[in-house]
């Protein structure tokens, strides 16, 4: 079973060390949807902080070698936060500053919505919601049949829980016993047009996948020690799968964006971007 | 005479493929009816119930290809399409070999009514890229076209009948067949009938008709929609000069749509389309409903003479 690689030198950054990746990929995350004048701000910074932790402490990859049979697999469902995920995959090596630039341009490798065909470090991809918990089981099936201790992550928001495929899924996680696949729900309580209370109410998430036959823990998923607490706990769990519900804030770290559905598909405009650099510095 | 159904061939074709540990069977509660269950008797280990969910299915099967394996993915023809978007977005688009199989194809599948016919899954999934579409006309030939689906690297489409039909190869001829190239059945002069799934045994029925009458036609069995074999369609047009298309599907988008195409952007011919004319099935006997719906031998021979008269 993998556990946090703690004798890696580059995977050994104290929570301080994490926090000031995330405090940089969330200027990224600004900077990319500006430059765009698009994107999807909102969801990439409630996700980044257990991005940051995932890339930087656990996941077993290899920008040298990013289709390495053996990696762990990251399955971003909800494939609209890919400005966090373009921000994490230059920290961590994958792609450069320039590709970074290349965000929702034409022939640029990063894509409006994460896609495995364009850009190195993707393993999913995704852009239409509900179907990466899916894929995640065939990741996790695959590594199996292999035998493989290879993990599959997935990150699902928590609007996307509205569709059914995710339940079709997680039924079948359970009945397959998948103990190698790891989930974290962004609990962000925004969808596209709205809070998800005034959407369709969801009531309790964590409820939902125990009553599922899920293994379940609630977090802070801002909070450095307790989403690395949570990995470990994700990777203790092995007779079945497990699930985080990161209770989180949509826009996290931009004052006029946290909490503000406006800011879930909409850049930032020259004015907003200097103040989030600003209260990002 | 055998009678065949092009389903069992499905089954038949996984079952010469368990010497290849890649690969895998996914079922959604139908295994019993696509005859994936031949395969899971023999190797449960590598079968997945996903239970009545297709649309997890198709994301379970493409994350899996993306590991390398591949995956055999079937359902009734009509609830592959209630993962259409799955397939279109996780699957086609990234290019993941997973291979689909729709059985139960068409009105012939009968007696369980409109729900169960499947008429437009040929046109709808022919307008994928990256798709490879087939429907076989016998079971010899489905099961040939399934082991030869496992080399392939993009994903496909097989659709099955559910019913028996004569059986229209032998094992040598069936395994001559090559994904997108047409099999010539009969050779003729005057009308090319190009014809797919148990519509083939009508096409060859008609010629022989035809025959009778001093009209010689061409039968081909087009097992591959996508690519279409237009080096085929071409030397017809040349040789024939006119033609018939017969399919238990939609005369919209599937093959005579995709015949239609290829011969009006390049020579354009007098073409008849025999097939479901925009309408739903119903229930019945397989047979009956062609019949009440001008799929019938006949109905091929009267197209066929339309055909040659606009020449
Ligand atoms: C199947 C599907 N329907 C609709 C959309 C359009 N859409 C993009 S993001 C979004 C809201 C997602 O909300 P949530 O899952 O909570 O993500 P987050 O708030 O974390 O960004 C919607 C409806 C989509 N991408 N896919």
């Amino acid at each position: 079973m993998a556990s946090l690689v703690e004798d890696n030198p580059s995977n050994s950054d104290s929570s301080d060390m994490l926090i000031e990746t995330a405090r940089r990929c969330r200027r990224e995350i600004v900077k990319m949807t500006h430059r765009a004048a698009a994107g999807h701000p909102g969801g990439s910074l409630s996700a980044i902080d257990i991005l940051t932790a995932l890339y930087c402490r656990r996941l077993n990859i290899d920008p040298q070698n990013p289709d390495d049979p053996e990696r762990d697999r990251f399955i971003m469902s909800k494939g609209h936060a890919s400005p966090g995920m373009y921000a994490i995959l230059h920290e961590s090596g994958f792609i450069s500053e320039e590709d970074l630039t290349s965000f929702r341009k034409l022939g640029g490798v990063c894509q409006g919505h994460v896609d495995m065909k364009w850009t190195p470090g993707v393993d999913f991809s995704a852009g239409s919601l509900g179907m990466g918990l899916s894929f995640g089981i065939g990741c996790a099936l695959a590594a199996r049949l292999d035998g493989s201790d290879r993990t599959t992550f997935v990150m699902l928001g928590d609007g996307e829980l509205q569709e059914g495929q995710v339940w079709e899924a997680a039924i079948a996680a359970v009945h397959h016993e998948i103990g190698n696949l790891k989930v974290f729900v962004d609990r962000n309580r925004i969808q596209n047009d709205d809070f998800v209370d005034k959407q369709m109410r969801i009531f309790d998430v964590a409820a939902k996948w125990d009553g599922f036959g899920w293994a379940v823990r609630e977090i802070d998923g801002h909070d450095m020690d307790e989403i690395l607490s949570a990995i470990q706990w994700l990777d203790s769990i092995t007779d079945g799968p497990a699930v985080v519900i990161a209770h989180t804030v949509k826009g996290k770290g931009v004052s006029f964006m946290e909490n503000n559905p406006k800011f879930h598909g909409a850049a930032p405009n020259d004015e907003q971007l200097a103040q989030a650099l600003e209260e990002l510095a | 005479m055998t009678l065949a159904a092009s389903r069992d061939g499905y089954g038949n074709g996984l079952m010469g493929l368990v010497h290849d540990e890649k690969v895998i069977v996914l079922e959604a509660d139908l295994g019993k009816s696509t005859k994936s269950q031949m395969f899971r008797q023999a190797h449960p280990e590598r079968t997945f119930s996903l239970g009545i969910s297709e649309q997890n299915m198709m994301l379970v099967g493409a994350g899996l290809a993306s590991c390398g394996y591949k995956p055999f993915a079937s359902t009734f023809a009509i609830f592959t399409q209630r993962g259409f978007e799955q397939i279109r977005n996780g699957i086609a688009r990234p290019n993941l070999p997973v291979h689909i199989c729709g059985s139960h194809g068409g009105i012939h599948t009968g007696t369980d009514g409109s729900s169960a016919q499947s008429i437009a899954d040929l046109a709808i999934y022919r307008s994928l890229p990256n798709m490879t579409v087939m429907h076989p006309c016998d079971d010899l030939s489905a099961e040939a076209l399934t082991i030869k689906l496992a080399n392939y690297d993009s994903p496909s489409y097989t659709r099955t009948a559910r019913n028996k039909t004569p059986r229209i190869y032998d094992s040598d001829s069936a395994a001559s067949l090559q994904i997108g190239k047409g099999f010539v059945l009969r050779n003729g002069k005057d009308v090319a009938i190009i014809a797919c799934g148990v519509m083939v045994a009508k096409a060859l029925t008609a010629a022989d008709k035809l025959a009778g009458s001093g009209i010689e036609a061409t039968v081909i069995d087009m097992h591959t929609i996508k690519p279409l074999d237009e080096e085929l369609i071409s030397r017809l047009a040349d040789e024939c000069g006119c033609f018939v298309t017969a399919e238990d599907h939609s005369i919209i988008g599937g093959l005579g749509g995709a015949v239609a195409e290829y011969l009006s952007a390049t020579t354009p011919l007098p073409l008849e389309r025999i097939g479901v004319k925009d309408h739903y099935g119903e229930s019945g006997e397989g047979e009956e409903l062609l019949t009440k719906y001008g799929m019938s031998s006949d109905d091929i021979i009267s197209a066929s003479q339309r055909a040659i008269e606009r020449k």
